[in-house]
C-alpha cells in the first residue's frame, strides 16, 4: 500500500439493533401485563444466549455506516459534513477505536488521538492542575509530555490565578478553555476531532482555530466533523459528505459544502417544526417552531422589502424565569452571515421568559434581501447560558419583489449574496477648478454592472 | 517512517498486541487510581481515618456476636478479636475489589464513549483505592496485636503471596461481573447481597475449624475460606493451621474464575461503548 495514506477505509459498514416501542391504542392492564411477560421472557432468553438487551417489542437492524470507502493522505486535513444522524459521529467512534466496525476495515499508520468531547473523564473534585494531568493522560499523552506542555496549556486557558481551585468552582467558560487547551497540546499523528469548536466564547472559538489550524500545518492528519461551514471551510482541503450512512462525496472541501448546502431542507413549508435539528445548548428552554408572518398576519414566505415578522416559538420549563437574549443570523447559502438580528442590541430594557410558553417576535419594516434561499441560525440565551442553538439548520425562501420600487431587481450573480439598503442617487454638476466643492456623491451599494464577477 | 505501527481495525480482530497495549498504558492506569485515591478522600472530614474505622467496628461486633455471645472457640491461643481481624482484613479486600471494580465500567461510561484505551485498565485501577485501604486498616491490626502482645512469626513472610491470591480472587468475578454488568444492569443489585451474604458463609467472624471435618472440602469451594485461612495462618504463626486440601481447591477456583474473568472481558470489551 502507498506509504502516503495514512487512513485507509475499506467498505466499512457499522451496524446497531434497535427496539421500536409498539403503539398500541388499548393499553388494558391485561395487555400491558401479556407485554411485559413476552418482554421478560425474551429478556430472559437474550441473556442466557449472552446477546444485549434491547427495550422494544420490534428489532431492527440498523446501518449507521455502510459501504464507506476513503483514502486520507498523510497531513490532509478533512472535514466531515452531512446532517444529524448521517453517521459523522459513528465514523469517528470507529477511527477512533472506541468500537469495532461490523464489517469491512480500517488501517491506520500512526498514534490516533480523539477529541469528541471536551473535558473528557474531568472530575468536579479535582483541580485544575490535577485535571490537566488526567485529561493529558486519558487523550493519550504521556506525563512527561504533560509536564513539558503545562505552562503553554495553562497560558492559552488563562487560568493562572485558579489552577488550585477544584473545577467545580470553574464558570463554564473557564472550564471549556481549560479542557479545550489540554487538548489542543496534543501531538499525534492523526487527530479526530468531533463538534467541539461549538462551545465557549466567540473569541475564543477563533484562538482554538487558530491552533487548530496550526496543529494541521505541522504535517498532521486531522479529521474534523463541524456544523460550521465556515470553520470547516476556513480548515480543511477536502471534506467528505455522509448521508444516512452512506458516503455521498468526498473531494475539495468547496465543492463538498457547496454540494450540502444545495441540499439543505428548504422550507418547504412555511411554518417549520424545528424539533427534528440537530442542536446545542443547555436544553432547559427550546425553539419548537419557526414561521414568518407577513403584515396581515397570514404565514407565508417573506418578500423582498417588504415587511415580515420572524416568530419563534419556545418552551422552557415550569415555574422558572430568566432574562433571554435572542438570536436570529440570516446567512447566505455560502454560509456568509449577512444579517443577525439580536434582541438585546435592538432593545434597551430586558426581555424576560416567565411561562413555559413563550412567541420570540421579531419585526422587520422592510426585509433587505434579495431574491433567494437563506440559511437561518438561532441561538436563544437564558441569564447568559446557551440554551438552545441551531446552527444553519434550514433555509428560508425569500420572493421576489422590487426593493427599490423601480421594478427591477439586482443581476442574478449578485442575488443573496448582499443586503438591500435604502439609499438613493443625485447628479450634480461641477467645475474642473473647483474640485473640492463637490458633494452629496454616494455610492454605498455595489448595484453596478461594473463590480465583475463574485463567488 | 519504518517504525510506524500499522493498526488494522476489522470485525473479531482479537487484538494481537494485547498485554503491551495494556503496557503502553501504564500511565492512565496509574493516573486514574491516583484520580479515585484523590477523589474518596476530598471533601472527607477525618478521611483516611474511615479507612481505619470501618474494619475495627466490624471487628468489634463480629468478636462480640461470635466470640463472647455464640461463645465459638479461637484458633489456638490467639486471641479472638485478634483472629477475628485477621479473617477481617482479605475479607475487605475481597469484598471491596469486587464491588468496585464490577461497578467501574458503568461509573466510567463517559470515558469509554469519548476515548479508546484497554479497558482492563478501569477495573483494575478502582482496585488500588481498595488496596490503599487496605494497606491502612493493617495498622489496626498492628495496634492489635501489640495490644493483645501477640507477635506474629516466620509465617508473615508469606503474607505478600497471599495478598496477590486474595487481589487475583476478587479479579477474576470482578472482571467477569463488570463486564455483564454493562449488558445486564441487574447484576449491579447482585454485588452487594452477595458481598453481605459472603460475610456471614465466609468464616471472617469465626474459625474455619469448627467446620467438621467431612464438610470442610465442600466448603472450601468457597475461594474466600483458602484466603482467610492464608491470612491466619501467616499472620497468627502455628495457631491457625492451614488444611491444605481445601487451599488447593481454593487455588484452583481462583485460577479458573481469573482465567475466565480475563476471557470474557476480553472478548466482550469492544462492544462496550455500544452498550453504555
Amino acid at each position: 500500500m502507498d506509504q502516503d495514506i495514512i487512513i485507509a477505509a475499506e467498505n466499512l459498514g457499522k451496524k446497531y439493533i434497535i427496539g421500536h416501542q409498539q403503539n398500541e391504542r388499548y393499553n388494558a392492564l391485561r395487555d400491558v401485563l401479556a407485554r411485559t411477560f413476552k418482554n421478560l421472557v425474551r429478556s430472559a432468553r437474550d441473556m442466557i444466549q449472552g446477546k444485549a438487551l434491547v427495550a422494544g417489542d420490534e428489532l431492527e437492524e440498523f446501518w449507521a455506516l455502510r459501504e464507506i470507502n476513503f483514502a486520507i493522505r498523510r497531513g490532509e486535513v478533512v472535514g466531515i459534513i452531512g446532517r444529524n444522524g448521517a453517521g459523522k459521529s459513528t465514523l469517528l467512534k470507529v477511527l477512533s477505536r472506541i468500537t469495532e466496525p461490523s464489517e469491512g476495515r480500517v488501517t491506520l499508520r500512526g498514534r490516533v488521538a480523539s477529541l469528541l468531547e471536551v473535558g473528557t473523564g474531568f472530575h468536579p473534585e479535582l483541580t485544575g492542575r490535577e485535571n490537566i494531568f488526567l485529561n493529558g493522560a486519558i487523550l493519550g499523552m504521556t506525563r512527561a509530555e504533560i509536564k513539558q506542555k503545562f505552562d503553554e496549556i495553562v497560558d492559552f486557558a488563562g487560568v493562572e490565578k485558579f489552577l488550585d481551585t477544584p473545577v467545580k468552582r470553574y464558570s463554564s467558560g473557564m472550564y471549556v478553555r481549560l479542557a479545550f487547551a489540554v487538548a489542543a497540546h496534543l501531538e499525534p499523528e492523526i487527530l479526530v476531532v468531533d463538534e467541539v469548536l461549538a462551545v465557549g466564547d466567540a473569541e475564543f472559538q477563533k484562538k482554538c482555530l487558530g491552533k487548530m489550524k496550526d496543529v494541521a500545518g505541522h504535517g498532521r492528519t486531522v479529521l474534523f466533523v463541524s456544523h460550521n461551514m465556515a470553520a470547516i471551510q476556513h480548515l480543511c482541503d477536502s471534506a467528505i459528505l455522509l448521508e444516512k450512512g452512506t458516503m455521498i462525496q468526498k473531494g475539495y472541501v468547496q465543492d463538498v459544502v457547496a454540494h450540502y448546502l444545495s441540499n439543505r431542507v428548504h422550507a418547504q413549508s412555511v411554518r417549520i417544526d424545528l424539533s427534528q435539528f440537530d442542536r446545542i445548548g443547555k436544553g432547559e428552554w427550546k425553539f419548537q417552531e419557526f414561521c414568518i408572518t407577513n403584515d396581515r398576519g397570514e404565514i407565508t414566505h417573506p418578500v423582498v422589502g417588504g415587511p415580515c415578522k420572524f416568530i419563534m416559538t419556545v418552551r422552557g420549563p415550569k415555574g422558572k424565569k430568566g432574562c433571554f437574549r435572542a438570536e436570529l443570523l440570516l446567512s447566505n447559502a455560502l454560509g456568509t452571515p449577512l444579517i443577525l438580528f439580536a434582541s438585546d442590541v435592538a432593545v434597551r430594557e430586558n426581555l424576560w421568559l416567565e411561562n413555559p410558553y413563550h412567541k420570540l417576535i421579531c419585526h422587520v419594516d422592510r426585509l433587505p434581501l434579495s431574491e433567494g434561499q437563506y440559511l437561518v441560525t438561532l441561538h436563544l440565551g437564558v441569564d447568559n447560558v446557551m440554551q438552545d442553538r441551531l446552527q444553519e439548520s434550514f433555509s428560508i425562501e425569500v420572493a421576489p419583489a422590487s426593493y427599490y420600487g423601480t421594478s427591477r431587481n439586482l443581476p442574478e450573480r449578485w442575488q443573496g449574496k448582499t443586503v438591500l439598503v435604502d439609499h438613493h442617487w443625485t447628479i450634480e454638476k461641477y467645475e474642473p477648478s473647483s474640485l473640492e466643492s463637490r458633494s452629496n456623491i454616494s455610492i454605498q451599494s455595489p448595484i453596478t454592472d461594473g463590480f465583475g464577477e463574485v463567488g | 517512517m519504518p517504525s510506524e505501527r500499522v493498526l488494522i481495525l476489522e470485525p473479531g480482530r482479537a487484538e494481537r498486541h494485547y498485554w503491551r497495549d495494556l503496557w503502553h498504558y501504564r500511565e492512565l492506569f496509574i493516573i486514574l487510581a491516583w484520580r479515585d485515591v484523590a477523589v474518596r478522600y476530598k471533601q472527607t472530614v477525618i478521611g483516611v481515618l474511615w479507612a481505619l474505622l470501618q474494619p475495627f467496628f466490624s471487628m468489634v461486633v463480629l468478636t462480640v456476636i461470635f466470640g463472647k455471645l455464640a461463645k465459638l472457640p479461637a484458633d489456638g491461643e490467639t486471641p479472638y478479636a485478634v483472629m477475628v481481624y485477621a479473617g477481617m482484613l482479605p475479607w475487605q479486600l475481597f469484598s471491596g475489589i469486587l464491588n468496585s471494580a464490577s461497578n467501574s465500567l458503568i461509573g466510567n461510561a463517559n470515558l469509554i464513549s469519548k476515548v479508546y484505551f484497554p479497558r482492563l485498565i478501569i477495573p483494575l485501577s478502582s482496585a488500588v483505592v481498595t488496596l490503599v485501604d487496605f494497606g491502612i486498616s493493617f495498622f489496626i491490626l498492628a495496634g492489635l496485636m501489640l495490644w493483645y502482645g501477640f507477635l506474629p512469626s516466620w509465617q508473615i513472610l508469606f503474607l505478600p503471596l497471599f495478598i496477590l491470591f486474595a487481589i487475583a480472587a476478587s479479579l477474576g468475578p470482578a472482571l467477569w461481573i463488570t463486564a455483564l454488568n454493562i449488558k445486564y444492569r441487574d447484576f449491579r443489585y447482585v454485588i452487594p447481597f452477595l458481598i453481605q451474604l459472603g460475610l456471614y458463609v465466609s468464616p471472617v467472624g469465626f474459625s474455619s475449624s469448627i467446620i467438621p471435618e467431612q464438610w470442610r472440602l465442600l466448603y472450601s469451594l468457597n475461594p474466600v475460606v483458602g484466603i482467610i485461612d492464608g491470612f491466619r495462618w501467616c499472620l497468627l504463626g502455628g495457631e491457625s493451621e492451614l488444611y491444605l486440601p481445601g487451599f488447593l481447591m481454593s487455588f484452583g477456583i481462583v485460577a479458573f474464575f481469573l482465567w475466565y474473568g480475563i476471557s470474557y472481558f476480553r472478548k466482550t470489551e469492544k462492544t462496550f461503548a455500544d452498550l453504555v
